[in-house]
């Protein structure tokens, strides 16, 4: 096959109601209808399993059968760009913020840029965290020159939607417990989620008032004393000592730099 | 890290990331474990973590599915060189993918497509091979394929296709004997007589695998390389014909589907080690 042979193997796998390009042979019995759609249905069948396995609590929400039915929507959209299979999805939020059939759902592309944050954390840069009481050996009048670089694997993200909570409910075994979690869920309670890998483990949280700008304005580079007048603009309950507690206890900071001062 | 050895003429199986800590926490007796390289190929994390302790204990043997050798388009470079840097990392025992294309222009289409078996095609994969050999600094192995359709411009047949291949590029092969056992069903051709022509000298590596029995429009037997269960009867038989004819060879259990508790795969891998030591012992020497 050369490049327009296959260009027209590729379109007829992403099509399901093309007929097989021409000059594809099956034994005499066999029909070239049928064995082309093994094709297909490995590539659509391996595509939308592999959404499944990166958006489990979006799959659980919709049920599988209006899951599997979007996602074929999505891969018929927006085809893989990318070999690396675990990036495969990457634009699943911004397609469901646009796909009709789901508008009734508008929670749904934040949870769905939730759960593809958890696997690029995953497999996110390696850095190792500063020791807790890094920050204690500055002095005090130094702290707000301080600037501190957060893990790689940190994503923050900000939602209209209690997000970070339904997603949580998800993660109970029991469905009973999940729809007990669930009950109990004003939705429309916003949530700034923040999500990171600490040595082999994925974390969620939802960020306290103030955090997602605080941690906003360090990962721009700016200086602590920055971030929290941003945090405290933003949310006047601001906490600084919890954020900090947050930032050093659960290893979302790499580095430190002190302006003026020797590295 | 250790120098990378040869892969050992052992049994070994995928490596499943989501069972690396349970190897870890209880090394089973393999000779190798094989990972795909697609895999790897984030920036950190637990999966270089893993790889990264499961290499210091075995033998690795590094495996590509997504380089799209079949293509009639240039190499993607840029995973050729994450390949090469996962080479150079990693150090692998041996690096093998597959006479397929699974990319067109700028997608990525997740499944091994078939290629012609022409004249145009052997020019345009030899110098593809080529390519990923000289970049690599290493052999590579290239892996027959399952396939379900064949191409009408087709003019050699598959053995004659691989064995011209290996001769232009000097890439080892890799014998997937359950994609012979599905393309011999698939297209009605015997697969002992395949095996009895193909250039079995070139063969560093076997793999084993489940195949999926399905039924073409007519009623007849169709198979679907699924690897989603244990190695069927008529692929130990052509196993145990191939290993009688070349010695024992590093020989992988895949199971990439419906994958089952580490035990359970560490028991087939154990079965095709039995049959490395009964049948392809050397024969005894003359008292």
């Amino acid at each position: 096959m050369d490049a327009a042979a296959q260009a027209a193997f590729a379109a007829a796998l992403l099509d399901p109601e093309a007929d097989p390009p021409p000059g594809l042979a099956a034994p005499g019995h066999a029909d070239v209808r049928r064995r082309f759609a093994v094709y297909r249905n490995n590539v659509v069948v391996s595509l939308i399993d592999a959404l499944e396995a990166r958006f489990p609590v979006c799959a659980a929400l919709l049920g599988p059968e209006f899951f599997r039915a979007t996602a074929r929507a999505f891969l018929a959209e927006r085809p893989p760009r990318s070999r690396i299979l675990f990036h495969w999805g990457d634009e699943l939020p911004r397609f469901l913020a646009t796909f009709e059939p789901v508008a009734r759902f508008p929670w749904l592309p934040d949870l769905a840029a939730l759960e593809a944050a958890r696997s690029l954390a995953f497999h996110a840069a390696d850095a190792e965290p500063l020791a807790p009481e890094a920050l204690a050996r500055v002095s005090v009048d130094r702290l707000p020159a301080v600037r501190l670089e957060l893990h790689p694997s940190v994503v923050l993200l900000r939602s209209r939607f209690a997000v970070v909570s339904l997603w949580a409910a998800h993660q109970h075994v029991a469905p009973a417990e999940v729809e007990a979690e669930l009950a109990g869920l004003d939705l429309a309670r916003g949530e700034d989620a923040l999500v990171w890998r600490a040595g082999e483990e994925v974390w969620v949280r939802a960020a306290p008032p103030g955090v997602h700008p605080f941690l906003e304005a360090l990962g721009a580079g700016g200086t602590l004393g920055e971030a929290a007048d941003r945090a405290l603009e933003a949310a006047p309950v601001f906490d600084l000592p919890a954020a900090l507690a947050l930032l050093l206890g659960h290893g979302l900071a790499v580095r430190l730099h002190v302006d003026g001062a020797p590295r | 890290m250790a120098h990378a050895a040869a892969l050992p003429a052992r049994a070994g199986i995928g490596l499943k990331l989501a069972q690396a800590r349970a190897i870890l926490a209880e090394p089973p007796d393999l000779g190798f474990l094989e990972v795909h390289a697609e895999n790897l190929m984030g920036a950190g994390g637990p999966p270089h973590a893993w790889a990264t302790a499961l290499r210091a204990r075995y033998p690795l043997s590094l495996h590509g599915v997504a380089l799209s050798l079949g293509a009639d388009a240039p190499l993607d470079t840029e995973h050729l060189e994450r390949l090469a840097e996962l080479c150079r990392r990693y150090e692998p025992a041996m690096f093998s993918e597959h006479l397929a294309w699974s990319s067109h222009g700028p997608f990525y289409l997740n499944d091994l497509l078939p290629v012609a078996y022409d004249q145009p095609t052997l020019e345009r994969v030899a110098a593809h091979v080529d390519q990923v050999q000289s970049r690599l600094g290493r052999r590579i192995l290239l892996e027959n394929p399952a396939t379900y359709l064949r191409c009408q411009s087709s003019c050699l047949d598959e053995v004659e296709f691989l064995a011209e291949l290996a001769r232009r590029t000097g890439c080892g092969l890799l014998l997937d004997v359950n994609n012979v056992w599905v393309s011999a069903t698939n297209h009605g051709f015997d697969p002992f007589l395949y095996l009895a022509r193909f250039p079995l000298e070139r063969v560093e590596e076997v793999h084993l695998a489940g195949a999926a029995p399905d039924r073409d429009g007519d009623g007849s037997p169709l198979l679907i390389d699924a690897h989603d269960r244990p190695v069927a009867a008529p692929v130990w038989h052509l196993f145990a014909f191939v290993v009688a004819r070349t010695g024992a060879l590093p020989t992988l259990i895949e199971w990439d589907n419906d994958v089952p508790p580490l035990a359970r795969l560490v028991a087939e891998a154990a079965h095709a080690e039995a049959v490395l030591r009964e049948v392809a012992r050397p024969l005894p020497e003359a008292a």
